[in-house]
């Protein structure tokens, strides 16, 4: 069957090239099987968290005293928590603070670790040993001590957490992609674009940070869980999203005391970060193979 | 046109008067006495006319790549000048170099390291004749289609990887990465050196047949002798950092007057003379460059060396008219 298919897509082939380049890139994406079912679930948890309202049973803020700490049923799917509101309603309304928490902090992150990453790396000097030492001084802080610190000068609040928690992972980002650069940029490759009469940026755009996309992309889909436990953090330490509101982390760090008696608490927000993660990992690795011109 | 091709170049199109490139070893601490240099280049002067072929041997860190990398700026070089038709290039502000860059073009080593693997050949190749406007964008394709043909590949490679070519065939795309702009002058450095032989003598004729298509200047940068002597007009040979002796290629090859070349030039297996060549053997290592010999530099192995040899840095002089060495004894 997998060979027939095969062969009628050869049948096919008299589109433009470009067109075949692109179908290409998107039958490989298609074969890496984990990597589809890892889309397919985070594409449903970011719906979820976006029509959350609609898809969720109960009100997340609803308290009920007369099913406090209640096991997993049909009537509540992942159970209730010590003041009787449902878990799972609960989650996927926190989807909708933990992906915002992942996602855009690692952006911050990525948006200003890859510039100034490149920079550092390609043109060395005096600048790259001022961005060295700022980012060793950065990192020589525990991540969550100095999270704590930037919140709380930036004050309580997701946007503020978001906020910290993107300059705190940003100096993993410039120390990996100035390690790259810095790999790369003697390679004959760089040097022949050089050669070439092509102008820096262009250089370091189109022919070195391509080339140094693999690693950063298993490192932001890290840097995504790592985030994404940070802000639980922050919202434990009242710095983050505030009570009422459901994350992830909160209800995880409030299950805490629950462990023994209602383990369900915090073992269903446990599980959604991890599937949450591992998709994103996941997916990211297709993502990558998938851009890889080698893999054919 | 036949007259034409016949005529001897004379033009001098590159004239390099004694350039220089150091590298710094280690910064000097609070112990070191003193910065210490490797000279990989140490003031060489020669000149190269329009047309003709430069050939350049020496053994490995002998300093022939970092001399090509010196004339085309990709590494500035420490010392001397290089005049291109006339100006010197040496001193040049960023914009103008990358404008030079369309005239004298280099073809590297390494035809695995040297293609970028994220970029198809057409992107890479189109990329280079767009920021140059070498032509309108609507023919951008037809010419990179065109140069690809020339080279021996074909039309459709345009769309293809690095990965999915041969050795011999990637050493083609970089040909054509360095005929995109139209060059003058191209630097062959070790440019068939990573291929078997058979593609060797193929991709040899090729960079032949586009010389008189395209009234290129070669400056190729080889360790391979017979390489060299096939395709080159003239020959320099260099040592630690410096060109000892620079030929015509008959006259370099019938007639070595350096001791360094005619030990080298005794290395070259014959199988076709039946008497015996008397082979000459050098004894010990090369220096390092770190320390290099007082003198000439290469009294340290040189079968002639004398006193003299070891006080005073011979003076690279004309022994006949085309033909010059750097010896107290020829």
């Amino acid at each position: 069957m997998a060979q027939l298919q095969e062969a009628t897509i050869k049948e096919v082939k008299v589109q433009s090239p470009r067109a075949t380049m692109y179908m290409g890139m998107l039958k490989r994406f298609l074969q890496n099987k984990l990597a589809v079912v890892a889309g397919f679930f985070i594409v449903l948890l970011i719906g979820s968290a976006l029509f959350a309202p609609a898809v969720a049973p109960y009100d997340p803020g609803a308290q009920d005293y007369t099913k406090i700490m209640n096991s997993p049923s049909a009537e509540h799917w992942m159970g209730t928590d010590e003041i009787g509101r449902d878990i799972f309603s609960r989650v996927i309304f926190g989807a909708r603070v933990s992906l915002q928490a992942g996602l855009i902090s690692v952006a911050i992150a990525l948006g200003v670790g890859i510039p100034v990453g490149l920079i550092a790396g390609y043109y060395r000097g005096f600048l790259d040993e001022i961005i060295m030492r700022i980012t060793d001084a950065l990192l020589s802080f525990p991540s969550l001590v100095l999270a704590l610190a930037l919140a709380a000068v930036l004050g309580a609040g997701l946007e503020n957490a978001m906020i910290a928690i993107g300059i705190v992972l940003t100096p993993n980002f410039i120390r990996l992609v100035r390690a790259e650069v810095l790999a790369h940029r003697e390679r004959e490759y760089v040097e022949a674009a050089k050669a070439s009469g092509l102008r820096d940026w262009r250089v370091i755009l189109v022919h070195i940070f391509p080339n140094t996309l693999a690693p950063m992309m298993v490192q932001a889909t890290l840097a995504i869980a790592s985030a994404i436990i940070s802000e639980a953090s922050l919202s434990y330490l009242g710095l983050g999203t505030q009570p009422p509101t459901p994350s992830w982390g909160a209800m995880l760090s409030a299950g805490q005391g629950y462990l023994a008696d209602a383990p369900w608490i915090a073992i269903a927000p446990g599980i959604f970060i991890f599937l949450t993660v591992i998709s994103i990992n996941l997916f990211g690795d297709g993502v990558r193979d998938m851009l890889d011109p080698k893999l054919k | 046109m036949q007259a034409c091709e016949k005529q001897q170049p004379q033009v001098s199109l590159l004239e390099v008067r004694s350039l220089k490139k150091y590298f710094p070893v280690g910064k000097p601490g609070l112990f070191s006495r003193e910065k210490q240099e490797v000279k990989a280049v140490d003031d060489i002067s020669f000149s190269v006319k329009k047309g003709e072929t430069l050939g350049i041997v020496g053994e490995s860190g002998c300093g022939k790549s970092t001399m090509g990398r010196a004339i085309l700026q990709l590494q500035a070089p420490t010392g001397g000048e290089v005049l291109f038709e006339g100006q010197d290039i040496s001193k040049l502000s960023k914009k103008e170099i990358r404008d030079l860059r369309k005239d004298i073009q280099i073809i590297f080593q390494d035809p695995f390291g040297s293609l970028n693997q994220r970029m198809t050949v057409g992107a890479m190749l189109s990329e280079i004749v767009h920021v140059h406007k070498i032509v309108p964008k609507e023919k951008e394709l037809n010419y990179v289609q065109k140069l690809l043909q020339d080279v021996g590949l074909r039309a459709e490679h345009y769309w293809r990887y690095p990965h999915e070519f041969s050795g011999g065939q990637r050493q083609r795309i970089s040909i054509a990465r360095a005929l995109a702009v139209r060059p003058k002058l191209i630097i062959c450095d070790e440019a068939v050196s990573a291929l078997d032989v058979s593609v060797q003598a193929q991709v040899l004729n090729l960079l032949q047949k586009l010389k008189q298509k395209y009234q290129l200047t070669y400056i190729f940068i080889s360790h391979d002798l017979s390489v060299v002597k096939h395709i080159s007009d003239r020959v320099g040979v260099m040592y630690l950092g410096k060109m000892v002796e620079l030929a015509d290629k008959h006259e370099m090859y019938s007639n070595p007057q350096h001791p360094y070349t005619k030990a080298l030039f005794s290395a070259i297996p014959d199988v076709s003379s039946q008497a015996k060549k008397e082979r000459v053997v050098l004894k010990g290592d090369v220096p390092s460059p770190l320390d290099i010999p007082s003198g000439c530099r290469f009294h340290s192995r040189c079968p002639l060396a004398t006193d003299k040899c070891k006080a005073e840095a011979p003076e690279f002089r004309d022994l006949n008219r085309v033909h010059k060495a750097a010896c107290h004894y020829v």
